[in-house]
């Protein structure tokens, strides 16, 4: 049991050795924009412009833009409450996400959502931990009998397997072979719990109990990833055959705004293991040559999208 | 043909003429059927669309969620009402609230049907009318199967109301008749609400309102009403009881000004309390008596058969209330 839980207990560690591979400019810059929004956002709650709370996802950024060319426009998606890099990588709209988590005009759902409950097209995030694993099931159901070569993805936190949902959709995805894939961001805690803390066993442990495949990636390098990630989603996609992909992710920010009770030891290996820092490192020219650039571009939109009317919304009551 | 059998032939009927309907439950498949055997013969017609299902009922729900989120039609049996509790964050949270928490309506056609109420010695996991714990969620239409609303056409509405619904089934209504008031009462529908009535419904003493499960119970609260008391009363039974539109309602109410409220849960914060309140907005100054309320004891229900009857509304119940209102 002891050799389970160090091979696969949360993420910590050092900085991966070897460096990161040259990206192609599109996902440096997807990268940096969802580095620099986030980051905006937490400017904007430090100078009170904006209300309720939201859930950056610095220093995993990554994921979501590994995954983006291997879904299809007609997969479905489906977010949880640190979803804005999950939208973009998507949906390239910070305008609109700006405008949704400020209440103005443009915004993707009028402000009614907010930073936590998104729906565009085939992307939907809500704010209940492991609720939409069974939804995504229900998607992917149907995908299986109408649309064959789609699929449901969704997306979940480590500590969000606590929630009894994630395991009852597991075990009918599996029964009845849906194209589901489940990306679990392992960061190492939920909110200000370890994951040593809330989970017995493993990721790869609860995956296998119900026949799920399981991946475990700890790489940063989005083209490694991408060449790992390709044959799993052909897995679901082709044979329906569900699959748990999990990433050993680094939560360098907050779990919300200014709520990180982390020991510092533990937070200088999240930011260790920072793909922005590691990128600039190894990539200097590459980074500084965009890196402005979509702080700028952030720096503008926030402008813009702060100077918009409030948002306006028909309440459906009856 | 029987309550149960009136439901079975809908679902064939929707599954038949509708590709995108779907229906998903525990021990549904044939030769079982389901625990009350309302899916009969289902499975075998239409196996890619209708799903037993795993021990999970969240799950379930959640998955009709997913389905209904693509444009199909789901409909989910909970094996007993009670069993619910397990799927309310998919229904409150997820589907109820999709409605309208994306900025846009967003449609979601979803039925989730649970057999309810006791008079069956089940005991108390097994008996509960859950209707108040869904009672006033945005986005959640509440029916309930009655004798005299055909559930085809109550299926339908169901899902053209583009929202989750719950469909509360009294359990000991599957094996009664349906469009039978019995000999001495005529009965007709006006908008939502079937009328139970002697000749005239404009001539009641007292208007009972009661869902469904209950008609069977007034009515022969009616009977001995009219035989031994010589009071007339008109029964009303509503098919969509929240929200509930009360125009049909009023004018009854106030001609007669004196209703009685039935429903099958504990008193208090519930149904009854609801119509009550709206019938007093309404009417105030009107109503010779304040609406009288018919629930079940405040109190878990008892398995065996003797303890179960004390808790339960009865033909009793229903009766010494009327009377009570009328100021007998
Ligand atoms: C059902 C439910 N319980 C609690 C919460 C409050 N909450 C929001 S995020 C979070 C931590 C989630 O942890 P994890 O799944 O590991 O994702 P992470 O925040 O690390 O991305 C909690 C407890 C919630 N949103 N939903």
């Amino acid at each position: 049991m002891g050799d389970v839980l160090t091979e696969e207990a949360g993420p910590g560690g050092l900085a991966q050795l070897g460096g990161l591979s040259r990206l192609a400019d599109d996902d440096l810059r997807t990268m940096l924009l969802i580095r620099h929004f986030e980051l905006k956002l937490l400017d904007l709650f430090d100078r009170g412009e904006l209300s309720g709370t939201t859930h950056t996802c610095l220093g995993q950024e990554y994921v979501p833009v590994a995954l983006a060319p291997l879904l299809a426009p007609l997969d479905h998606v489906f977010s949880n409450h640190r979803g804005h890099g999950h939208y973009i990588a998507r949906h390239h709209d910070p305008h609109g996400l700006l405008a949704e988590i400020m209440g103005r005009e443009g915004a993707i759902c009028a402000g009614v959502g907010g930073s936590q409950h998104i729906h565009r097209d085939r992307y939907l995030s809500t704010g209940v931990q492991g609720e939409s694993v069974p939804v995504a099931a229900g998607v992917a159901l149907h995908l299986k009998n109408r649309e064959v070569g789609s699929l449901a993805c969704v997306y979940i936190g480590d500590g969000t397997f606590g929630e009894g949902a994630v395991y009852e959709a597991l075990n009918m995805a599996v029964l009845w072979r849906l194209p589901l894939l489940v990306v679990v961001e392992n960061n190492g805690i939920a909110q200000s719990t370890p994951t040593g803390s809330q989970m017995s066993g493993t990721v790869r442990g609860r995956a296998e109990a119900f026949g799920a495949g399981h991946t475990r990636l700890t790489s940063l390098d989005v083209n490694e990833l991408r060449t790992g990630l390709r044959p799993v989603v052909d897995l679901v996609r082709h044979e329906h055959r569900p699959q748990v992909v999990e990433f050993v992710t680094h939560r360098v920010g907050p779990h919300s705004k200014g709520d990180d009770t982390r020991p510092a030891q533990v937070l200088r290996e999240a930011r260790s293991n920072d793909w922005y820092d590691l990128y600039a490192a190894a990539h200097p020219e590459h980074f500084s040559s965009l890196d402005a650039a979509q702080r700028e571009l952030i720096a503008d939109i926030a402008e813009e999208v702060a100077a918009r009317p409030l948002s306006t919304w028909e309440p459906p009551c009856v | 043909m029987r309550v149960a059998d009136n439901l079975n032939s809908a679902l064939h009927e929707l599954l038949e003429h509708d590709p995108d309907v779907y229906l998903l439950g525990e021990d549904i498949a044939d030769p079982y059927g389901g625990a009350f055997k309302i899916t009969k013969g289902l499975s075998t017609r239409f196996p890619g669309r209708v799903l037993s299902t795993p021990i999970s009922e969240g799950g379930i729900a959640g998955v009709a969620g997913g389905l209904a989120l693509t444009g199909d039609k789901a409909i989910v049996e909970i094996m007993f009402g009670d069993f619910v509790a397990l799927a309310f964050d998919q229904i409150v949270n997820f589907a109820s609230k999709s409605v309208a928490m994306y900025g846009k309506s967003l449609p979601l056609r979803m039925v989730v049907r649970c057999p309810t109420g006791g008079g069956r010695g089940y005991g108390p996991t097994h008996s509960q009318s859950p209707h108040k714990h869904f009672i006033g969620i945005p986005g959640l239409s509440l029916y309930e199967v009655s004798p005299f609303h055909d559930n085809r056409a109550v299926l339908r509405e169901m899902f053209a109301r583009q929202e989750p619904c719950i469909l509360f089934e009294d359990k000991v209504l599957y094996t009664r008749h349906m469009y039978d008031a019995g000999e001495l009462f005529k009965w007709d529908v006006d908008r939502d609400v079937a009328r139970v009535y002697l000749d005239d419904p404009a001539a009641a003493d007292c208007v009972i309102i009661a869902p469904g499960g209950m008609a069977h119970r007034a009515m022969a609260a009616m009977r001995g009403l009219l035989l031994e008391h010589e009071v007339n009363c008109l029964l009303l039974v509503p098919s969509r009881i929240h929200p509930f539109d009360l125009d049909p309602v009023i004018p009854h109410v106030a001609r007669a000004g004196a209703a009685v409220v039935c429903e099958d849960g504990p008193g208090g914060a519930g149904w009854g309390a609801e119509v009550a309140h709206r019938l007093h907005t309404a009417l105030w100054g009107r109503l010779a008596r304040p609406v009288g309320t018919v629930h079940a004891r405040d109190c878990i229900i008892p398995a065996a058969p003797h303890l179960e009857k004390e808790i339960l509304v009865q033909e009793s119940t229903i009766r010494q209330t009327v009377l009570e209102v009328l100021g007998g």
